[in-house]
């Protein structure tokens, strides 16, 4: 692996080809435990570190996984990490396990462990797996955590739970329901879809620029 | 038309040649703007006259925030400022009569902002919103479900400094709270007709809605189409179904209370949210008008007349393609 191929790769999780902001995947969990920061941080530290560990199991079983039955075998592996990180946060985060509820093992399903297993960890060694995994975790738990910033803060009033915007602030709860969650979503990815443009743009003419000197 | 040609040769003007269309009308935007905002003036006064100054204030706010969102918007995005169509006043306009006097006033100026930022200009401005922009912002509005849901008694004039407090001691049930229930409204038939009752600024006074509602079916702003469906559907399904023994009675209360006639002539009638054909119009309004009724009798707030319009709404589309005319000489029966 080269040198610098583990920022490249952090910021193509986190930036350039993010999960959930530009990918799309993953939205039921977005949508449904973004209600407060304090949820989408555990959901997306749950949800990276099962992606790492199933990338580098499914990287590591690559060659022995016969292309018919692949899909299943991935669940098999991912299913039972999940249920390691299930019961280790109901023993240790018992409140955020109550909080997430069904999500947790709905993590199984989660589009964006089996496309990076489909897409990456069964094309690639073990390191670059593992880099992919937490790049693409990284990516997903920053996604999770700038929808539930803006949907607590003008929903609730509060960060983490502490109250931010003090006793003026009468909260619009319609952004801690599910149509709001849509809302911020929608915004959030129109923000991200313009920056993108703006910056393609912006490299599309710099490369016409030197294009046009060497000529 | 030029009466030269390039040329500059003179010819009489029968050999004019120019694509469509040829026929042109004095309407406007702005003219049929106007006309739907001097229907709802006499409904207005009469809001200002039931629920005090503050009623006014809060439609103003609304009004100011959607013309100055339009422009500064159209501002930034450099399009081509369109507050003289007059169609963001009317967006305001709307949207101040279907809140509730005691209201804060912020809330008409983020629903004001709501309306034409998101829920017009976004898809492209006037003509391009799929949603009804007063009514989609009204809905965003209920991010505030206790302000929304307060209503003062009529003739409680609120001071322009009311607080929440001074609000709670005039605060009354409308006569759709009692309808949930299966209960008749206390109050009687003419207080109903005339307005005398709580709920929205606009909403209230049936006859003079009725009065600007016939003065766009004169003037040929609106058709009957819309209005006729939604509201004999409404008829229909309540009579069909009542929920007292007093048949009579719950029906017209039903027909009167809230905002359906506002929602069946002022807002399902909005041309860029309503399909294009006489067909298709009867169909959105029978729409509206089941879904007004399933709300109202099943749903979790009181009133549906917002929820029934936005969800007919958002099926436009589809209405128009089943409802497509078929294009002269082509298909039809005897081709199979």
């Amino acid at each position: 692996m080269k040198k610098n191929g583990f920022l490249a790769s952090l910021k193509n999780g986190v930036f350039d080809n993010n999960p959930t902001l530009v990918q799309l995947l993953g939205m039921c969990p977005t949508l449904a435990v973004t209600t407060s920061l304090t949820n989408a941080v555990g959901m997306g530290a749950a949800a990276t570190a099962v992606l790492i560990c199933s990338n580098m199991i499914i990287s590591l079983c690559r060659k022995f996984i016969p292309r018919q039955v692949r899909i299943a075998a991935y669940i098999v592996i991912i299913s039972g990490f999940v249920t390691a990180v299930e019961l280790l946060m109901k023993a240790f985060f018992f409140d955020l396990y109550g909080a997430l509820g069904l999500f947790i093992p709905l993590i199984v399903v989660n589009c964006i462990i089996l496309a990076r297993a489909e897409a990456f960890a069964s094309k690639n060694p073990v390191l670059p797996s593992i880099f992919d995994g937490l790049s693409m975790g990284l990516g997903f738990t920053f996604a999770l955590c700038l929808i539930a910033f803006f949907r607590e803060l003008l929903g609730a009033g509060t960060l983490f739970g502490f109250p931010v915007l003090g006793s003026w602030y009468n909260p619009a709860i319609i952004f801690i329901l599910p149509s709001g969650a849509f809302l911020t979503l929608g915004f959030i990815i129109a923000g991200v879809q313009k920056i993108r443009n703006t910056r393609q743009e912006k490299a599309r003419s710099a490369q016409n620029d030197r294009e046009e000197e060497t000529a | 038309m030029n009466d030269k040609n390039p040329s500059g040769a003179s010819y009489p003007e029968l050999l004019t040649v120019s694509p469509s269309p040829h026929i042109r009308h004095s309407d406007t935007t702005r003219s049929v703007m106007t006309d739907v905002i001097i229907a709802l003036v006499p409904a207005l006064i009469w809001g200002v006259i039931c629920f005090g100054p503050r009623a006014a204030l809060v439609v103003i706010l609304s009004v100011a925030s959607c013309v100055l969102a339009e422009y500064v918007f159209e501002k930034i995005t450099h399009r081509k400022v369109t507050i003289g169509d007059c169609s963001a006043a009317v967006t305001g306009l709307l949207l101040g009569l279907s809140l509730s006097s005691s209201v804060p006033y912020y809330m008409p100026v983020v629903g004001g902002v709501f309306a034409i930022v998101v829920a017009k200009q976004l898809f492209g401005g006037i003509g391009k919103n799929f949603m009804n922009p007063a009514l989609a912002a009204r809905v965003f509005l209920f991010a505030w479900p206790s302000e929304m849901n307060k209503f003062v008694k009529p003739f409680s004039r609120l001071s322009l400094f009311a607080s929440g407090a001074d609000v709670d001691t005039v605060a009354t049930a409308t006569p759709l709270v009692s309808l949930k229930t299966g209960a008749l409204p206390d109050v009687s038939m003419t207080e109903l007709i005339l307005g005398e009752v709580g709920g929205c600024i606009g909403e209230v006074s049936v006859v003079l809605l009725l009065l600007g509602a016939a003065y766009l079916l004169c003037r040929r702003v609106i058709s009957w189409h819309i209005p006729v469906s939604y509201i004999g559907v409404v008829a229909l399904l309540t009579v069909l179904f009542p929920r007292n023994a007093d048949t009579g009675s719950f029906v017209l209360s039903q027909l009167f209370s809230g905002g359906l006639v506002i929602g069946a002539f002022f807002m399902a009638t909005d041309y860029s949210t309503s399909p294009i054909t006489n067909k298709g119009k009867l169909i959105f309004g029978a729409l509206c008008g089941a879904l007004t009724v399933l709300i109202r009798y099943f749903g979790g707030y009181p009133e549906g007349v917002s929820f029934a319009i936005l969800i007919a709404n958002s099926l436009v589309y589809y209405i128009d393609r089943v409802t497509l005319p078929r294009v002269f000489g082509k298909g039809g029966a005897a081709n199979g």
